[in-house]
């Protein structure tokens, strides 16, 4: 028998007569996929069943929202580096995913999302759970599909895959309707490496890695923005490699959080409207901005006509399309994070940048004394967000998982939590999802089990997907939920404060009991109003096997600062 | 901001769904297609757009950096109408009754290089294809006949540079394929 044949009758035996259902269930284990998010309903209930005979290979978690599914399956994809896969039924259940769709796109994670749909005899017929999710999903996801028979099943499974994970990441969507997921089909899975209309990851152009490597080389005042690319490339190593070779301070967006760690001596803070005040300030003031894996968001670069107009520009991404979209480049180099700094490192000389590191140092000792000092040290009998977030760094020696959600809160942990490893910050970047953290933390947690996972949200956007609190209950996933609570919307009232004359129109909250709500669904849950007792229930929480609420009342009226208000360049950044 | 008329060529796979797609790009940043046109191209299996919009020439090329992107589309290119062969077709039905001797229809459709598709009782069909002043001066120069429809249809275009569709697809195929083989493509 020769090779061929022998091929091809091996091909034959693994060619299996399956229900749609099940292809789907085998071509997730096909892909190596352990855990998935979902909640079930009429269009999706084939797939269901097929699940129920692999509840052994395959973990699911039952939620209670679907948008607390998606949102779940972003925080397992952002703390493990794999695809976070959701399942929902049609109608409702699909348009539910839509925000965490719009979230991951933002955020380049990536997702495969399967939603059933009517049968296809009923499409376009205005039937029961009907809606056309593939149009409806169409500008929030990188890709996705409506498949209409079981045999198309394996092969839209693992396109959809290698386009999630593949390149800039993001999430993909697979709508397959009922008579597919009950037609019968010869299963054979073979995974997708390759699209003849799709080129993920460009090799980069060597003229223009050398022209990277001589401005960096001449450069007196280099800066360096570190974005998510990095981590979502793994390049975290050859980052820390290239700005020790070259003494290249460096910024991290609020993306781009942990992937050094915090305490590293060449990091300067974080960039952005509230980012630390060196790294904007320097932004307007280096020779050479070295941009790596980040897109240049309006929240990071302010008033884009007065953004580093004196520096040459370098930007290293993956995604072309984002080369000269909001920032001019002087050298762009295309490619993947990893890729283009290891073949950047040899061409790069050695330097250091003492005087000019020194110019942060300066800055950031204006910020501890101007902002740090009172937020830490409060002379005033409330708490702050920052001095309960520095605690619950401490305590956790920097080693856990911080998701957060979005507001004050969200930007006094980015800029006081402490990172020692990749991969342990978990929040909504782009899209400003309130009600993100609480199913990102479920997701982390259970994506991550041997790590702390600390969410710390606010009162008004744990309100948002509370609903997750029995989710974690039933898994038990050991999620560590911290509200700071000012019963407002405090990112909202400070603005209304800055810019709206103090018209605080609806933004103060009449909130429920949290600790009481906390036990209701069976999780041990404190308050804490006052600093003598902080410590403690940080620690009494930290200490905690299972999930743990703790409610920490703060200061009403605290303002986040520094800020760089809108329509402001970024080195016109306020300290108050 | 200087706005032009841009002409957009995108090629394609056949894939459902993809059109919306490539609209989007265009709705999402307040731009209107002024005509839009989908066929096969010369290579099997790849199909092509021409879009005609008036726009700055930052936010055309921003657009087709988008389209680009989407995982469907082969190629996508901007051109300034210089860089360009166009053309548009137009149909005009006018009645029967002007037909008495006293109008010069022969003339007009002589003059205009049109041509007459159908002759029926009650009315008749010319067809002219041109550059849209060329169709539109014809329907001005048809309208004492009485035009009973006008139709025209979205621009057509091919560069005039001579790099080929082939080419291009060669030149990703290749780089694809080097890509895969250095396990990178990913």
């Amino acid at each position: 028998m020769d090779t061929m044949t022998k091929n091809a009758r091996i091909r034959e035996k693994q060619k299996v007569q399956l229900k749609g259902a099940e292809a789907v269930i085998q071509s997730l284990l096909a892909e190596d996929v352990d855990t998935i998010f979902g909640y079930p309903g009429g269009a999706i209930m084939p797939v269901y069943d097929s699940l129920f005979d692999y509840t052994d290979r395959i973990h699911h978690i039952l939620v209670r929202h679907e948008q607390g599914a998606i949102h779940a399956a972003q925080g397992y994809a952002r703390a493990t580096g794999k695809v976070g896969i959701c399942l929902a039924t049609s109608g409702p259940g699909a348009t539910n995913l839509i925000t965490g769709l719009a979230d991951a796109m933002i955020d380049s994670t990536p997702l495969v999302c399967i939603t059933g749909q009517v049968a296809s005899h009923l499409l376009g017929s205005d039937a029961f759970q009907e809606t056309d999710v593939v149009g409806v999903s169409m500008p929030v996801t990188k890709w996705n599909i409506q498949v209409t028979r079981a045999k198309d099943i394996p092969a839209a499974m693992a396109k959809a895959f290698y386009i999630a994970r593949s390149g800039r990441p993001g999430p993909v969507l697979i709508d397959i309707t009922k008579d597919a997921q009950f037609g019968d089909l010869e299963f054979h899975y073979e995974s997708c490496e390759k699209l003849r209309s799709y080129n993920p990851c460009p090799a980069p152009a060597p003229h223009a890695i050398r022209r990277a490597a001589e401005l960096i080389n001449q450069a007196r005042k280099p800066f360096l923005l570190v974005g998510q690319g990095v981590i979502l490339s793994g390049a975290e190593k050859e980052l820390t490699t290239l700005v020790e070779k070259a003494g290249i301070p460096f910024g991290w967006t609020l993306m781009g959080l942990s992937a050094m760690p915090t305490d590293h001596p060449l990091n300067m803070g974080m960039l952005g409207m509230h980012g630390n005040y060196a790294p904007n300030i320097k932004t307007n003031e280096c020779d050479v901005l070295i941009a790596v894996g980040m897109r240049f968001d309006d929240r990071v670069t302010g008033d884009v006509n007065r953004y580093a107009n004196q520096a040459r520009v370098i930007h290293i991404e993956i995604d072309q399309a984002e080369i000269n979209k909001n920032i001019h480049a002087d050298v762009p180099v295309i490619g993947d994070a990893r890729e283009v700094l290891e073949e950047l490192i040899p061409l790069v000389e050695e330097n250091d940048h003492t005087a000019w590191i020194d110019e942060f140092h300066a800055l950031r000792k204006v910020e501890e004394e101007k902002v740090c000092q009172a937020e830490l040290f409060p002379d005033k009998e409330g708490l702050t967000m920052p001095e309960i977030i520095r605690r619950i760094s401490e305590s956790s020696q920097g080693e856990a998982v911080l998701v957060t959600d979005v507001g004050q809160h969200q930007m006094a942990a980015s800029r006081y939590f402490g990172f020692s490893a990749t991969r342990s910050n978990v929040t909504s970047g782009g899209l400003g999802t309130m009600g993100f953290a609480l199913p990102a933390a479920l997701g982390a947690k259970l994506g991550v089990p041997q790590r702390e996972v600390v969410a710390v949200i606010g009162d008004g956007g744990f309100q948002m997907n509370l609903q997750e609190l029995a989710t974690i209950r039933q898994t038990n996933a050991a999620v560590k939920i911290v509200i700071l609570n000012n019963n407002f919307l405090g990112m909202v009232r400070q603005w209304q404060q800055l810019f709206f004359d103090r018209r605080y129109s609806f933004t103060e909250m009449q909130n429920p009991d949290f600790v009481k709500l906390g036990e209701a669904f069976g999780i041990p849950s404190r308050r804490v109003t006052g600093r003598d007792h902080a410590d403690e229930a940080i620690a009494e929480m930290l200490s905690a096997d299972g999930p743990y609420l703790l409610e920490v009342m703060v200061e009403k009226e605290d303002n986040v600062f520094p800020m760089v208000p809108s329509g402001a360049a970024v080195s016109e950044i306020r300290l108050s | 901001m200087k706005t032009h008329k841009y002409t957009i060529s995108v090629f394609t796979e056949n894939f459902i769904g993809l059109l919306s797609r490539i609209t989007l790009i265009f709705t999402r940043r307040h731009v209107n297609i002024e005509s839009i046109t989908v066929s096969e191209s010369e290579v099997k299996g790849v199909h092509r757009y021409t879009l005609v919009v008036k726009t700055s020439e930052d936010v055309v090329r921003r657009i087709v950096q988008q389209i680009e992107k989407q995982v469907e589309a082969l190629k996508a290119f901007y051109y300034r109408e210089e860089e360009i062969i166009h053309q548009e077709i137009a149909l005009y039905k006018i009645s029967t009754k002007f037909l008495d001797g006293q109008h010069n229809l022969e003339q007009l459709i002589r003059d205009n290089h049109a041509r007459m598709l159908s002759v029926e009782n009650e009315y008749l069909v010319i067809e002219k294809t041109g550059h849209k002043q060329e169709t539109q001066q014809l329907l001005e120069q048809l309208q004492p006949f009485g035009v009973l429809e006008f139709v025209r249809s979205g621009r057509v275009s091919i560069s005039k540079r001579m790099k080929d569709l082939s080419q291009y697809l060669d030149e990703l195929e290749t780089e694809i394929q080097a890509r895969v083989e250095a396990g990178k493509n990913h």
